[in-house]
């Protein structure tokens, strides 16, 4: 089995080198890729949308469409996982474990026993033991505020430099995820519970069709966001740039609710107790 | 020799992917373990990711942001000096987006883990063969 797979696959890749001697060459720029309708982006974005970055120009207004349901194709990954995994009814362990913080002392309590409430003095830890990683919570609480800051600028400054709503809304997502990993699932949970990231994950899909619709409703075609220069005071150029802001909020907020949602299901099994 | 190293130089990039593509595809049908075949469909997805990549690229131009674009009119921007931003716009929402199936993916292997106790291709057809459902 495995000879036959090494053999059409050897075939197959030599194949495909013999026939890139057809391909056009390496940083060729008439290649047929980069011609055609992408010479248009590149000459006529900044005059069409005030946008200098190009990719941010051509994913959020001339590829709208495609975006819109990239977005779309995130949120149901992440409802998949959630319906795949998600467990509603906790489970009964043999026995729980609780630190008091103080001490440092790990208390077991065995099933049906008395268990202390989260508080000031004791808090729950996870029955695989987990360190008390000082070092690695501190660090961490240290660098999520800085990286947080980080996203909301990728975000916000997507037309003048790389970045936009997907990149900023992963590194986002990823602080929170970085919370789960230093601290544990539950602290994660208690700052972004799986409702919000649920309500913000179709809240971000809502956000990119309704400024579409809005589009719509103000009489040009679907996420044709110079409409928009009816409702504010904008020239339309720039309209079609406050479109590109928007549309990319949306994107950030959708793809950043639906990483920390896809790692709670994943991590934690769908019960969402004990994490990683 | 020379022509062999030109032809090299303005091909190497798509022979590197074409590698890649195979280790990926090479994974998916001969590993029998499924988070083998998932890391198999990574790679996959990440040749075809650098393929598109490498497309967008021109000799002697540069990313594909307008310099002093603020504010400034698009007169005189010439297409070759900037990269084809077509291919990067592409590969942005796929990147995410094979993050989001990499987790489907993954879920989809705990699920399976959960019914057969195993994540290997020839024990859980065993347990089909022998119709040992352990529903949970």
């Amino acid at each position: 089995m495995k000879s036959i797979a090494l053999t059409s696959v050897a075939l197959l890749c030599a194949v495909l080198i013999y026939s890139t001697m057809g391909f056009p060459a390496w940083g060729d720029s008439d290649s047929p890729a980069s011609t055609h309708v992408s010479d248009y982006y590149i000459e006529n974005a900044v005059n069409d949308t005030a946008v200098p970055n190009l990719v941010t120009a051509v994913l959020a207004d001339y590829r709208g469409y495609d975006t819109l349901f990239e977005t779309t194709v995130v949120l149901i990954a992440g409802l998949a996982c959630f319906f795949l995994l998600r467990r509603f009814k906790p489970r009964q362990p043999q026995h729980r474990l609780y630190r008091h913080i103080d001490t440092g002392i790990t208390l077991i309590i065995e099933q049906g026993g008395k268990e202390p409430t989260d508080s000031e003095e004791f808090v729950r830890i996870d029955s695989r033991w987990v360190p008390y990683d000082l070092v690695i919570q501190q660090a961490s609480c240290l660098v999520i505020p800085f990286l947080q800051l980080f996203a909301l600028y990728v975000i916000a400054h997507g037309h003048h430099s790389p970045g936009g709503g997907f990149q900023g809304g992963v590194i986002f997502g990823a602080t929170i995820i970085l919370m789960a990993i230093a601290n544990d699932l539950r602290s994660a949970a208690r700052r972004v519970s799986e409702r919000l990231g649920a309500l913000m994950a179709s809240a971000g899909v809502l956000i990119y069709a309704g400024i579409g619709a809005l589009c719509i409703l103000l009489g040009g075609s679907f996420l044709d966001y110079s409409a928009l220069s009816k409702l504010f005071a904008f020239t339309p150029v720039m309209a079609r740039s406050h479109g590109i802001l928007g549309v990319e909020i949306g994107v950030a907020v959708a793809v950043s609710a639906v990483m920390i949602w896809i790692y709670y299901n994943l991590a934690s099994a769908g019960r969402h107790e004990e994490g990683l | 020799m020379e022509e062999l190293a030109a032809v090299f130089v303005a091909r190497y990039n798509y022979w590197g992917v074409i590698i890649l593509m195979g280790i990926g595809l090479y994974a998916m049908i001969a590993k029998t373990n499924m988070v083998k075949k998932i890391i198999g469909m990574n790679i996959f997805q990440t040749a075809i990711i650098l393929f598109y990549i490498s497309t967008a690229a021109k000799y002697g131009a540069s990313i594909p942001i307008i310099a002093h674009g603020h504010g400034a009119q698009g007169h005189g921007i010439r297409a070759a000096d900037y990269m084809n931003p077509l291919p990067h716009v592409l590969m942005l929402t796929a990147i995410v987006v094979s993050v989001a199936t990499l987790g489907v993916a993954l879920a989809l292997a705990v699920r399976v883990y959960w019914n057969y106790d195993s994540l290997e291709e020839d024990e859980i057809l065993n347990q089909i063969k022998a119709g040992q459902l352990n529903r949970k």
